[in-house]
């Protein structure tokens, strides 16, 4: 009972601050003719974005609208994460190098990068570094890449038949997945060790090219082609285009969120005492089964937790995007589509509900994650 | 009987008083508006972040520009001294939330006059103080002489959440051209990509354009093509709700209007009370009773064009001296001198 009533205090207090915030916007909104509604949602957007995933025109809903930006968002949050992972890897692991050069660079990539303001980075890029590209007309190209102020122009793949070989690419996964744990049965069982890594790496390698022999899957190669649109200005026709607004901000949030994962990944590494791997090799475990049985398992114990947090952190800073004109959930929704229908409520809270769940998921996933490779206590 | 007539006359006369007094605090009664206004001593004015000629800070911190000339008008008009005005300045994005939520009660910043701002965000419209138009600006080296050169696959800057964005979607799908937006929040930000060659062109108001033509690096390197892609009627805009706050509004940007029409300036206002033409004598209050319909003094427009200056003379000190558009006004001519500029009679 005790325990109760503070608690029931607490609960009544929320709701009643809740209730007086939501009574009061109430109140001030039909004072001043406004309503609240979503379906606005359904009215066509009537503008248009500068890139997009999936198909979008002017004559579009504001509800695909918003989708377009949040896959934009979604976009450069992922690549970023990868990308800031594989970065903060090997910077991690280069600053516990023995080699002084590799050792010192990895440690100034890390202070330089960690102690300078996201924003002024960001303005960095896009402002400084991106600008100073060639006009696409003044380009020559290496091996039909292009690099200019206006894009990067690349080659693209033309596919046919692309499901048949991404559902194979699904289902070896699954297929590795299984075997996987079937020959670790055999090996508790029995002793006998496999090479899982040699025969998943087969497997992926086959299963799904075999699409190509016998699913009807090809695809082509497309190049850009340089299309003139005025005396001094042109553009490339075909391929792909990666618009500058995205590299600015793909680079500058992944080479700052890379800093503070390669200090995580050098603390796990640090974390784990000389004595373990000691202990590991008087038991006749050979290097690479020292690392994988005994340091990584415990090291990423210690890297995951913080890790997750600079996830988080990086796909919050893409709202930053803003800055640049790169499309993504804020600028899309939360700029555009806020100053053309003036629903200021509706949509702040719609993109505050899309943070919200994307952070979740990603915390979701990595406390599943976390929880796999934590320590089993029998 | 002239006991009675004694007694009749000051009777009426009481009755006179009495109306001209309850019809007085009527108006301002039932404008809660205007009563905050002149508890506050201040007219909260809504502006731009800085556009030269319409809303721009100096050196010093004045406001200057055709846009702050309203709200200076609504101060002289309302409160007697045209300096008595809080300026908020304020992004697109910004405005009407600001408006709306009672930050501001004029929003004098370039705001375009449409349908759905009128009757979907509860705003009304008092006038038209500038006709403007949506143009492009490009590079001169790059031939493009009209909009017929555009061609698919081209960019274009331009600054988001406007009609601007809007007309650019509906233009470019008019003519096929399947073009790339570059949009940003701040007008500077859109200039200066563009200035760098990210796009083949950059499209705003074409006051605008001249305004940031004159910022560009080069400014002789950049061409404002000759066509005009859509009508943006720019004006003062105030709360739905409050219909004496909206005349009186309303009203200050018309007399301006109206006294260059008839010649009455800043310099000759006082000299033009002693005219014999009505219309000029109501403009300077010569003839009593327009500031009274308004909830106002009777020197009210005589205050706005001695303080503020009528309108001919707020555009040449903004728009023409300043080299923003220094040739003909345009559109922006009295309706007698060529161009649209008509207010409704001052009567």
């Amino acid at each position: 009972m005790k325990k109760i009533i503070p608690q029931a205090i607490t609960l009544l207090l929320i709701f009643l601050i809740f209730g007086f915030f939501t009574y009061n916007a109430n109140v001030n909104m039909s004072n001043r003719g406004m309503e609240f509604g979503y379906s606005f949602l359904k009215r066509a957007a009537s503008f248009d974005i500068q890139f997009s995933l999936i198909e979008y025109s002017r004559e579009s809903s504001y509800a695909r609208a918003y989708l377009v930006g949040l896959l934009n968002t979604l976009l450069v949050a992922f690549s970023g994460i990868i990308f800031a992972t594989i970065l903060g890897l090997i910077f991690g692991i280069a600053r516990l190098s023995k080699n002084l050069l590799i050792k010192e660079f990895a440690a100034f990539y890390v202070e330089f990068f960690r102690n300078l303001p996201l924003l002024l980075q960001l303005f960095f890029w896009y402002y400084a570094a991106l600008r100073i590209l060639p006009l696409p007309h003044e380009t020559e190209g290496f091996h039909n890449f292009y690099i200019t102020i206006k894009s990067l122009y690349t080659p693209s793949l033309v596919w046919e038949n692309l499901s048949i070989f991404l559902y194979l690419i699904v289902f070896s996964i699954i297929l590795i997945f299984l075997l996987k744990n079937y020959l670790k049965k055999i090996q508790e069982k029995h002793g006998k060790q496999f090479p899982i890594l040699i025969i998943s790496i087969v497997i992926l390698l086959l299963v799904p090219s075999s699409a190509f022999l016998f699913g009807g899957s090809s695809f082509e190669i497309e190049y850009p082609v340089y299309k003139e649109l005025s005396a001094t200005s042109g553009t490339f026709i075909g391929g792909l285009a990666i618009p500058p607004e995205f590299i600015a901000l793909f680079l500058a949030l992944s080479l700052y969120t890379g800093t503070f994962i390669a200090e995580n990944v050098r603390a796990g590494i640090e974390g784990i005492s000389k004595g373990q791997k000691e202990a590991a090799a008087s038991t006749g475990l050979n290097q690479k089964q020292i690392l994988n049985l005994v340091v990584l398992p415990q090291a990423l114990r210690i890297i995951i937790p913080p890790t997750t947090n600079q996830y988080l952190n990086l796909t919050k800073n893409s709202s930053l995007a803003a800055a640049i004109a790169y499309p993504d959930v804020v600028l899309v929704f939360a700029g555009t589509a806020l100053m053309q229908t003036g629903r200021a409520i509706e949509i702040v809270s719609i993109t505050m509900a899309t943070y919200l769940s994307i952070s979740l998921a990603i915390s979701a996933f990595m406390n599943y994650y976390n929880k796999k490779v934590a320590i089993t206590e029998k | 009987m002239f006991k009675y007539l004694k007694q009749l006359t000051s009777l009426v006369a009481m009755v006179a008083v009495l109306f001209t007094f309850t019809t007085e605090t009527m108006a301002a009664k039932k404008s809660k508006t205007l009563k905050n206004t002149i508890k506050k001593d201040f007219v909260r004015c809504g502006v731009s972040q800085g556009l030269a000629g319409f809303s721009n800070a100096d050196a010093a911190g004045n406001w200057e520009g055709v846009d702050v000339d309203v709200c200076r008008a609504v101060a002289a008009a309302v409160l007697g001294d045209a300096n008595k005005v809080k300026y908020t300045p304020l992004s697109a994005k910004e405005r009407f939330t600001a408006l709306n939520a009672g930050q501001v009660d004029v929003l004098s910043r370039n705001t375009t006059w449409t349908l759905t701002r009128d009757a979907d965000l509860n705003l009304t419209f008092v006038g038209v103080n500038f006709y403007d138009g949506q143009g492009f600006m490009v590079r001169k080296d790059s031939g493009m002489k009209s909009t017929a050169d555009f061609k698919s696959g081209m960019s274009v800057c331009t600054n988001i959440g406007t009609t601007t964005e809007l007309n650019l979607a509906d233009f470019m799908a008019a003519k096929k051209i399947d073009y790339k937006l570059v949009g940003f929040e701040k007008a500077d930000e859109a200039r200066d990509t563009y200035g760098a060659g990210r796009c083949d062109a950059y499209t705003t108001d074409k006051s605008g354009l001249a305004a940031q033509r004159t910022v560009l690096s080069n400014p002789d390197d950049h061409i404002i093509l000759p066509e005009t892609i859509s009508k943006e009627p720019l004006g003062p805009v105030v709360r739905q709700g409050d219909a004496v706050w909206e005349d009186i509004v309303r009203w200050s940007l018309n007399v301006m209007i109206e006294a260059e029409e008839y010649g009455v300036t800043s310099a000759n206002a006082d000299m033009m009370k002693s005219s014999e033409n009505p219309s000029i004598r109501k403009i300077t209050g010569a003839e009593p009773g327009m500031g009274e319909k308004l909830g106002l003094d009777n020197d009210w427009s005589l205050r706005i064009i001695k303080q503020v200056g009528n309108y001919g003379e707020s555009y040449k000190r903004n728009i023409q001296d300043t080299g923003i558009l220094p040739g003909s006004r345009g559109p922006n001519a009295l309706w007698t001198q060529g161009g649209i500029l008509y207010v409704p009679p001052l009567r």
